[in-house]
């Protein structure tokens, strides 16, 4: 019976697909960010969001539904009607640490999706309080080493991007840290310009105004390439831990089963607005990295997910 | 002092083109909308506005927004003054003297003092963050975890001076909103308490749900059952404008309420919510005739309400000054200026000095609109009381729940929403006063996140807080509150006794 329905679900599908397919979109698409308004993978959506509906002819309408780092929203998103009309913009968090980190994940980041393109990452900074006795990663490291028991790190929640970011950095230093928990990273910072708390790993866009004004200590960018934004922050690579490669991707998803065409149609409109002279601008404005010719591809962002979440379970469930 | 002058020339400069001014103008008239809307709030009425701006340049956009946020601040007494809904924490205070007032046919005064105090205090702050905001800045910083969470202590024993009758159950609401506030993941591990498996609780209870219901829906349960009640308020209009001896008692209280809200504004992490209730604390404290407090007092309207408006506008500090945002409404103005290409921080005053004079230049002009927008508003608001029962609530609870729903788009919220509705119904029923359930929900968030942080960071001693000056002095002053406010009772049952 069961399988009846789906082979019918499927026949339809097939049927439905040309007719929707070739003249899609014909009515506004609704992208879900799982996060506030106004926060980093917000803009970047706003922004990508803003230039594919030139390209497409209809307007991309951004639906912010947070909560409980962001699987709240990409729920309700997997669940939507597969016809091109609901996309969402996943996450390092929603589409890779978030199986390790949520036993009752109520979707599978590689199976319950149809991949669209990653559209941009925001680099992950090590930083600390500026009186800090550390000048240089290594430096930070050996004194990371030394004190242990005595150093504060501090994140915006389990399941955020410092977190889990920064469990991976205190793998790799091979330290247990005290980790105070924060609800944001406003409140991060905060504390940490105010001395109360030690370090933190945090997304570039949050960083860089107090790290150009020298109240924080900013150690290294953990990207292949520095950053025009930091372009005097070394890699972690030339600072001698180049295990320590890690970016909040953002990328898009539909929900699965929606038709090859709409995907594709999608994914050229993403292509065309990261190509784009003034979204390319406002995103690297940001500090944000774009992906470039294969890695925009619909396959890319497949094989990428699945060894997010590899990668992420064997971090974070240490 | 001179730079000041130039630095005030340059904003009002911006701030007064006839673009800028009519996006201010926008922004306030939206703002005042909004939040006579029982239910619809700044943050949402912001992200929705959120693209719109995209075409603006960024200074006009920023004035416009913020212009939403006061205007809305502003607005929000309104509803707590005619319907007795607050549609922020920090409306909660206004409903207690401000709807009793309504009440006795007295709404148009309460209105017009709340609108002429928010004005002063508006003025006054923005003064203070022209002149002061740098050097203001150092007390955000100076406020650790254990600070914050001796200043929440402090916050709860206002609670229990806000409270009309006996302490006992006043005490059992601020527990209840205490033990509603750690409804959702927890802080430290992210597994879910007391969420019973409903996805929709899982990031806590939402304030807006939690205080539509137990004061928006409960009320309209209420006087559905007495209808005769709001018959005074029909026939008795009363007048529009303060008399001599109305104004003459509120000119200390807005003082006062200016400056204690306009200095806890200025703390990170959405210090302004207790402004109102520490100045309603220190209005009853003061007053000679605090058993007018909560039957209609106008002293319990004017302070609160400029302790109010005052700390909207210094709240603006952090984030102008160091780019941190201190509440939700600020982190999506951080999220406009960004998509605008300007990354707030430090260096925004340098930087872009248009922008950052510009938009306290247009905070005077926004609240100076605001009150022109407001008071020939006052008699039409007044009027709306003699809407028909049969007319109103349905517009209420229509309004009410769309404003619920459109906070996280969920359709369980307005569900839940009606569930505390019957809750404060029973509340009511019962006897307990609803205020000081919310001031614990609004502060126990916060005192958790706060006293966590503070334990961890001391390795577990509890010495913490009164090794650290800041914390041992709030400390030392909520002793001081509760022994004043405790002692009265305390003699008064020994005089019954004997």
């Amino acid at each position: 019976m069961k399988k009846l329905f789906l082979a019918l679900c499927v026949a339809l599908g097939f049927a439905a697909a040309p007719a929707g397919a070739a003249d899609y979109p014909t009515r506004p698409i609704t992208l879900i960010v799982p996060f506030a308004a106004g926060g980093p993978t917000d803009i970047i959506a706003r922004i990508a969001g803003e230039y594919m509906s030139q390209s497409l002819g209809q307007q991309i309408v951004v639906e912010n539904i947070a909560g409980a780092g962001g699987t709240t929203g990409i729920t309700r998103g997997s669940q939507a009607k597969n016809d091109g009309y609901t996309i969402m913009m996943g996450h390092m968090g929603t589409h890779g640490a978030a199986k390790a980190l949520y036993p009752k994940l109520k979707y599978d980041p590689n199976k319950d999706f149809a991949p669209i393109g990653l559209v941009a990452g925001t680099p992950i900074l090590v930083v600390a309080r500026k009186t800090i006795k550390a000048n240089t990663l290594k430096d930070f490291v050996a004194l990371l080493k030394s004190r242990q028991d005595k150093m504060n790190e501090a994140h915006a929640g389990v399941g955020s991007v410092s977190f889990t970011t920064c469990s991976l950095f205190n793998g790799i230093v091979g330290v247990k840290p005290t980790r105070v928990t924060y609800r944001g990273t406003g409140p991060v910072i905060n504390d940490m310009l105010a001395g109360k708390v030690d370090y933190a790993c945090d997304q570039i866009v949050n960083l860089v105004p107090q790290v150009k004004a020298g109240n924080l200590k900013a150690f290294a960018i953990a990207t292949p390439k520095r950053s025009p934004a930091l372009p005097d922050l070394p890699t972690t690579t030339e600072a001698g831990m180049p295990e320590f490669q890690v970016s909040a991707w953002n990328a898009l998803f539909a929900p699965k089963g929606t038709s090859k065409e709409i995907v594709t149609k999608l994914n050229q409109a993403l292509d065309k607005a990261l190509s784009t002279e003034g979204a390319r601008k406002r995103i690297l404005d940001l500090g944000g990295v774009i992906p470039e010719g294969g890695d925009r591809s619909p396959e890319y962002l497949g094989t990428f997910v699945a060894s997010e979440v590899a990668r992420w379970n064997k971090v974070l469930k240490k | 002092m001179m730079e000041l002058v130039d630095n005030l020339g340059t904003g009002f400069s911006t701030a007064l083109s006839l673009q800028n001014l009519g996006l201010c103008f926008l922004g306030v008239l939206i703002g005042t909308v909004i939040g006579v809307l029982p239910g619809v709030g700044p943050i949402a009425t912001i992200a929705m506005l959120l693209p719109l701006t995209f075409k603006l340049d960024p200074t006009g956009a920023l004035i416009m927004l913020a212009g939403i946020y006061y205007g809305a601040q502003y607005g929000g007494s309104t509803s707590a003054i005619l319907v007795n809904i607050p549609g922020e924490a920090t409306a909660v205070v206004t409903t207690l003297d401000g709807h009793q007032m309504a009440r006795q046919g007295r709404a148009g005064i309460a209105l017009g003092v709340a609108a002429l105090g928010s004005f002063f205090a508006g003025s006054v702050a923005t003064l203070v963050i022209a002149a002061l905001a740098v050097p203001l800045t150092k007390l955000a910083l100076l406020f650790g975890p254990a600070d914050y969470f001796s200043l929440m202590v402090l916050g709860l024993a206002f609670a229990i001076v806000l409270a009309r009758g006996p302490l006992l159950p006043a005490f059992c609401m601020i527990v209840v909103g205490l033990l509603l506030s750690t409804v959702g993941t927890d802080l430290e591990t992210g597994e879910e308490r007391l969420t019973f498996g409903m996805p929709n609780v899982v990031d806590g209870i939402d304030f807006a749900v939690l205080a539509m219901g137990i004061f928006g829906f409960a009320e309209i349960l209420r006087n559905l059952e007495n209808p005769e009640v709001r018959d005074v308020a029909r026939t008795a209009i009363g007048r529009m404008l303060p008399t001599r001896e109305d104004v003459r008692r509120c000119v200390k209280p807005v003082l006062r309420g200016t400056f204690v809200g306009g200095l806890l504004g200025i703390l990170p992490g959405n210090g302004a919510v207790l402004g109102p209730f520490a100045s309603y604390t220190l209005e009853k404290k003061l007053s000679k005739r605090p058993q007018e407090f909560g039957s209609g007092a106008i002293e319990g309207v004017a302070g609160p309400e400029s302790a109010n408006n005052a700390g909207a506008q210094t709240s603006f500090i952090p984030l102008l000054t160091l780019g941190i945002p201190p509440n939700a409404v600020m982190a999506l103005m951080v999220g406009a200026m960004t998509i605008h290409g300007i990354i707030p921080g430090p260096q925004v005053m340098t930087k872009s000095p248009e922008l950052f004079w510009g938009m306290i230049a247009s905070m005077w002009i926004g609240n100076a609109l605001l009150l022109i927008i407001n008071m020939p508003l006052i008699p039409l608001w007044v009027r709306m009381l003699r809407v028909p029962y049969h007319l109103m609530f349905p517009a209420i609870l229509i309004f009410c729940c769309i404003g619920i729903y459109s906070v996280n788009n969920s359709p369980n919220d307005v569900i839940l929403t009606a569930f505390f509705g019957f809750f404060g119904y029973a509340l009511y029923k019962f006897g307990f006063e609803p205020a000081p359930l919310l001031l614990g929900f609004v502060l126990g968030k916060l005192m958790e996140e706060k006293l966590r942080q503070a334990m961890v960071l001391s390795r577990g001693s509890f010495t913490t807080f009164i090794e650290n000056p800041v914390s041992a002095g709030l400390l030392f002053l909520t002793v001081v509150v509760v022994i004043v406010a405790v002692l009265p009772s305390i003699r008064k049952s020994r005089d019954e006794v004997l």
